[in-house]
């Protein structure tokens, strides 16, 4: 496995911490009066999602981590795990419930995801931007009041429920943001 | 990443206005009160002695096709202008480029501007004083207060740094910074916990002065009222930002030399390069620097932190990345 040594720190970089894959978001040079430098790096831990601030003194290294970023089709949901396709393979992964996490409520088959991968396991699942979804349940629409703004909630497909106009009906198609769970527009 | 606008300075022009007219201040200070500017070399036969203090080097040909000779670009004009001292020069100032390999941060760029200057028969409480001047021009109503290293480390750990050890002090450190490493050095601990711990709560402007022995430099080593032998040696920190870093300096050229050598020495025993000692520093010592106060002061952070700007390409035109 190669090493990083603390002067090739740089932002984006995966490496092994205590055991687990983590990423460097932010790394910063420190260096007091006449001492030795030191590097504080901001670690994000790609397994628990914790951030924390650890320092490394010059020429300290470190493992490099196995951890890469792929594009995949989302297949199913088999009550345990979810199923992903490489397109280009056809290989497939299975995701759990703690690499699946919240992106679950976006999931619709076919959608294409980003799925990150440790030892070729995977352990984050990031779905795409935007996901048109369908509403299975929501209050009537109040005709002739769309002047006035305001929302209500309303279920989608996937089990998500997201605030939307008035104005939408059950069984319409909406485009959602998921990076802030809003709606967009009708698809 | 999208390159296109890389040739952009990262520093607006109107902060660029700002520096030049501070530089041009900062000229007029030290025209007033009758300090010399010089401008010394920047590639020279000798490097500096620090060990963590790394020299970029240059290779020197006669011609094209002769062989090179390794060159050094000054990390401080400290050297020569101790060898002007020596030659009778007075007090000086030099305000221009130094070079420093791998330090690339927020606060740091390999290429960066120094102010230095030396005060003969100045101590280094007088000295403070004109650093504290100096710095109003930029920061007007400008002042610091005076806390010893060991006051400045009781007050904000509780524990007198000259006298815990090296386990008590990694113990402590272990507290506040996740810093799992090892290091059997006493000095990098205290400057871990300077760094990462002190130094960020240090709103208030302040100078700390006499430091550790171990941590001279090229200043002075006294006894404090304690007995514990101390350099008197004093930083500037602003905003958390340490600005200034200045000395009553060492005139004795025996102790210069063994200083010269020990962190030769040193350098040698973390593996780091040895380069070519500034002899001519001991011979200049030997012939007499009078005694004098110097100090060296980071410009482009003097600028940042008179516009509040948040990294230090911001005050520079084109920083490292876009040099």
């Amino acid at each position: 496995m190669a090493t990083y040594s603390s002067n090739q720190f740089k932002n984006g970089l995966k490496v092994m911490i205590d055991g687990d894959p983590c990423t460097m978001v932010d790394v910063d040079f420190v260096k007091p009066g006449k001492g030795q430098a030191f590097t504080r790096v901001r670690l994000r831990n790609l397994i628990t999602g914790r951030i924390w601030e650890r320092t490394f003194k010059s020429n300290e290294s470190v493992e490099s981590a196995d951890v890469m970023d792929r594009d995949m089709e989302y297949l199913y949901n088999d009550g345990e795990m979810w199923h992903f396709m490489e397109p280009d393979t056809f290989e497939q992964y299975a995701a759990d419930k703690n690499a699946v996490a919240d992106a679950a409520k976006w999931l619709k088959e076919q959608d294409k995801c980003l799925i990150t991968l440790w030892n070729n396991n995977p352990i984050a699942v990031t779905p795409p931007n935007f996901v048109e979804l369908e509403v299975v349940e929501t209050d009537p629409g109040l005709k002739g009041d769309t002047a006035q703004g305001g929302s209500k909630p309303a279920t989608l497909s996937t089990g998500a429920v997201v605030r939307v106009p008035l104005f939408i009906e059950q069984g319409e198609v909406l485009k959602i943001d998921t990076r802030t769970g809003e709606y967009v527009s009708r698809a | 990443m999208v390159l296109d606008d890389h040739w952009r300075p990262q520093a607006s022009i109107d902060t660029l206005r700002a520096r030049a007219a501070l530089l041009a201040r900062v000229r007029q200070f030290f025209a007033e009160r009758d300090v010399l500017e010089v401008d010394t070399q920047l590639l020279s036969h000798a490097a500096v002695s620090d060990p963590f203090i790394d020299s970029i080097e240059a290779q020197y040909r006669p011609a094209p096709d002769q062989p090179a000779q390794t060159l050094y670009l000054q990390t401080s004009p400290e050297y020569a202008m101790k060898r002007l001292l020596a030659a009778g020069s007075g007090a000086i100032y030099q305000l221009g480029k130094v070079f420093r390999n791998g330090e690339v941060g927020s606060r740091h760029n390999p290429e960066f501007t120094m102010l230095e200057w030396y005060r003969p028969g100045f101590a280094a409480a007088q000295l403070m004083d004109e650093v504290e001047a100096l710095v109003a021009l930029a920061i007007p109503g400008f002042s610091a207060q005076r806390l010893s290293y060991r006051e400045l480390f009781e007050r904000e750990l509780g524990i007198d740094p000259h006298r815990a050890t090296r386990a008590e002090l990694q113990r402590l450190c272990r507290q506040h910074v996740d810093a799992p490493f090892e290091d059997d050095c006493r000095d990098t601990w205290l400057n871990l916990l300077m760094s990462h711990v002190i130094e960020p709560r240090l709103s208030a402007p302040v100078f700390v002065h006499a430091f550790p022995a171990s941590q001279a430099a090229l200043a002075q080593v006294v006894e404090d009222a304690q007995g514990v032998p101390v350099a008197t040696r004093f930083e500037l920190f602003v905003a958390g930002v340490e600005l200034a870093n200045g000395y009553r300096e060492l005139t004795d050229a025996t102790e210069q030399r063994r200083r010269l050598q020990q962190d030769q020495a040193r350098r040698k025993a973390l593996g780091l390069p040895q380069r070519p000692l500034e002899t001519r520093l001991v011979a200049a010592l030997d012939a007499g620097l009078p005694d004098c106060a110097g100090v060296a002061l980071g410009f482009d952070r003097l600028v940042m932190l008179a516009l509040g700007l948040e990294r230090i390409e911001q005050a520079i035109p084109f920083a490292f990345e876009r040099a």
